[in-house]
């Protein structure tokens, strides 16, 4: 009997312990895109260090992000392809950026150095709707003088699986050829031609590049520069030749006005002169009127305080972080969340 | 003796009491013994028409827009919302069979070789070390596929096989295209590396059970290794190695980590073997993750729906074909 009452003592006590800890410490849940889960596990995890809050994020996809999101399972979902304004507004969503990242177009072709190889936009559409079949096409060699093409077929890599980096090479693409997007579309899961493998994830499709001969994929710049892999230079809006970089990216977002509704402006082929031409951000979608204060907060605070501390930590893990002025004005947009 | 008169009375119907008691006890375990395992036993059945009601509510949107066509269009266009399964199906199916090609053979002689020739020190190790090939997951034999085995395929034996083939006509088709490594022909060599431990050790298992007197007596009138084998070994196994064989192509069907890693998942149908390709398993493995709401989800759980068809049909299939052995053999 004694030790009956105390046990419901104690856990009387743990009952009121852990409210009064909830109290201080909001737990927050998110789900969506897996390209950016490394920078926010990342980020939970330093600000788990410093608030004591935990932050869980799942990387159950973008689509599964938004499925979530709008069924309000989650705190903040997360999305690699931006909702449309009526749609943020139909769902009473805001969204914001959050990190940046690319898309390389990586090779496998013997005697052909990183960044040695240059492509421009409508060549490399052509490549990937199956139309250049050969890596000793004219058409590429019109752009290499100089260098030895092999009579080797080209064998493309793309995404098995359905994709945020398949969303946007594959819309960077249909604006450079009206072809491109009739016959093999843009979305994150696309129509791609004969000539290819698909490999599961950005890792999968890393290792297909690496182990076949003769292959062009494209992957996201993290997984790109983690596995050292030979880079194409691609030709931007200014004519210039970008190897894919940090930096590139950087500026790539540095002329874009991010001053609309979503804060989702276009990214891909910008017109500074070092801008890499296939860059974008990840985006994360919050309730513009939540039920629980707390967690609505707790979201803020979040991402608040990665904005203003998870920079570095972001340039570590290969991503790029957001500009300085972009980052200001995602702490403002976020007073929205309430 | 009064003592025992007072004492019987007073005993007995208690003792009654409590065998009637001790009884109804029983009765009432065994009843309850009973519904448990019948409930144990419907859970199956109801999560088995549970999954097959689901798959196909979920698999209507597009089963209503294409029909039956969806069994045999070769087109699988997410931007568009047009789908077919039989580029998923064809893989599937050329992988499975491509894998038991190899693999019953192979399986077949690795029993023969346990059972009847094999010295007595080797039997147990080799055994042994076939059980554990069984038991490696699957994703394992798929990592070494694609990084050990398809680029060594790739540079040595798929030229060869070109060099032979290339220029035999019908045939020389199935070996056409840049050699890339992967494609239906790796998927099936690894897959039936993955099914032959299954099928070797249900045949040995199986040939194990013949009777050593009829073994015996077949060498004893003179007959070779090689007679005994067909004329006793096999007429007296066959619906064992059947059962194993479909084992092994159950398995090869299902497979799905092993073959996303090596088959190339592209979902279309190219006539040479060199060419990647997709198997069911394998795109619903890629797709389910992103897939976008409304057909797509619906088309991938179709998908799901054939694979289960197909599945449910070859487990007929063999359930049959040993029946049909048994019957034989009773005859």
């Amino acid at each position: 009997m004694n030790s009956k009452r105390t046990l419901r003592q104690l856990s009387v006590l743990a009952a009121t312990m852990s409210l009064s800890l909830s109290a201080l410490a909001v737990d927050i849940t998110g789900a969506g895109a897996t390209f950016p889960a490394a920078i926010y596990n990342k980020w939970a995890e330093a600000y788990k260090a410093a608030t004591k809050s935990q932050v869980n994020y799942q990387a159950i996809g973008s689509s599964g992000g938004v499925k979530q999101i709008k069924a309000r399972t989650v705190d903040f979902g997360g999305s690699d392809a931006p909702l449309t304004e009526s749609d943020l507004d139909a769902a009473g969503l805001v969204q914001v950026p959050t990190v940046m990242g690319g898309v390389t177009i990586v090779i496998n072709v013997p005697g052909i150095e990183s960044g040695k190889l240059k492509l421009d936009g409508p060549s490399t559409a052509d490549i990937f709707r199956g139309a250049i079949k050969k890596w000793n096409d004219p058409v590429i060699g019109a752009q290499n003088p100089g260098l030895k093409l092999p009579d080797l077929a080209i064998t493309l890599v793309f995404r098995s699986d359905g994709s945020g980096t398949t969303y946007v090479f594959s819309n960077y693409l249909a604006k450079q050829s009206a072809s491109f997007k009739s016959e093999v579309g843009a979305g994150n899961n696309v129509n791609w031609p004969a000539n290819g493998v698909g490999g599961k994830g950005n890792a999968g499709v890393a290792a297909n590049v690496q182990k076949i001969v003769g292959t062009i994929g494209y992957v996201d710049i993290a997984d790109a520069m983690k596995n050292r892999m030979t880079f194409a230079a691609l030709k931007n809006k200014a004519g210039k030749h970008i190897v894919p970089s940090q930096e590139s990216i950087a500026d790539a977002a540095a002329g874009a006005n991010f001053k609309v509704k979503g804060m989702a402006p276009d990214l891909l082929d910008q017109a500074h002169k070092n801008a890499w031409p296939i860059t974008s951000a990840t985006y994360v979608l919050a309730y513009a009127k939540g039920t629980d204060a707390a967690r609505q907060k707790g979201v803020v605070d979040f991402f608040s305080w990665a904005l203003n501390n998870g920079q570095k930590m972001a340039t570590e893990l290969g991503f790029v972080p957001l500009p300085a002025s972009v980052a200001k004005m995602v702490e403002t947009e976020m007073n929205d969340v309430k | 003796m009064s003592e025992l008169t007072t004492a019987v009375p007073f005993d007995m119907p208690v003792a009654v009491d409590f065998h009637a008691r001790q009884v109804r006890k029983f009765k009432w375990q065994d009843t309850i013994f009973h519904q448990l395992t019948l409930f144990f036993a419907f859970i199956v059945l109801v999560a088995l028409a549970g999954m097959l009601i689901a798959l196909a509510v979920q698999a209507m949107p597009v089963l209503r827009q294409s029909g039956p066509a969806f069994l045999w269009t070769d087109v699988w266009n997410v931007p568009d919302d047009k789908f077919g399964a039989l580029a998923a199906i064809y893989g599937t199916v050329v992988t499975s069979v491509i894998a038991l090609l190899i693999a019953v053979p192979v399986s077949f002689g690795i029993a023969l070789f346990l059972t009847e020739t094999c010295p007595a020190c080797l039997r147990r190790p080799l055994g042994t070390a076939i059980e554990l090939l069984a038991g490696v997951p699957s994703i394992i034999y798929g990592i070494w596929g694609l990084f050990v085995f398809a680029p060594l395929f790739a540079k040595h034996v798929q030229p060869c096989l070109q060099a032979i083939f290339g220029k035999v006509p019908v045939i020389g088709g199935w070996f056409a295209g840049p050699p890339i490594g992967v494609g239906i022909l790796t998927a099936g060599i690894v897959l039936s590396l993955m099914v032959i431990p299954f099928v070797a050790s249900v045949m040995r298992d199986v040939f194990e059970t013949v009777p050593a007197q009829l073994k015996e007596s077949a060498y004893g009138v003179g007959c070779t290794t090689w007679e005994v084998v067909t004329g006793v070994v096999l007429p007296y196994t066959r619906v064992g190695v059947i059962g194993g064989i479909m084992l092994g192509l159950g398995r090869a069907l299902g497979e799905t980590m092993a073959v996303t890693f090596v088959i190339g998942n592209a979902n279309r149908i190219v006539g040479s073997l060199f060419a990647p390709g997709t198997s069911i398993a394998a795109t619903l493995a890629n797709e389910f993750g992103e897939a976008d709401p409304g057909l797509h989800i619906s088309a991938l759980f179709a998908l799901g729906l054939v694979l289960f068809i197909i599945t449910f049909l070859v487990l007929a299939m063999s359930r049959w074909l040993i029946q049909r052995g048994i019957a034989r053999q009773g005859r």
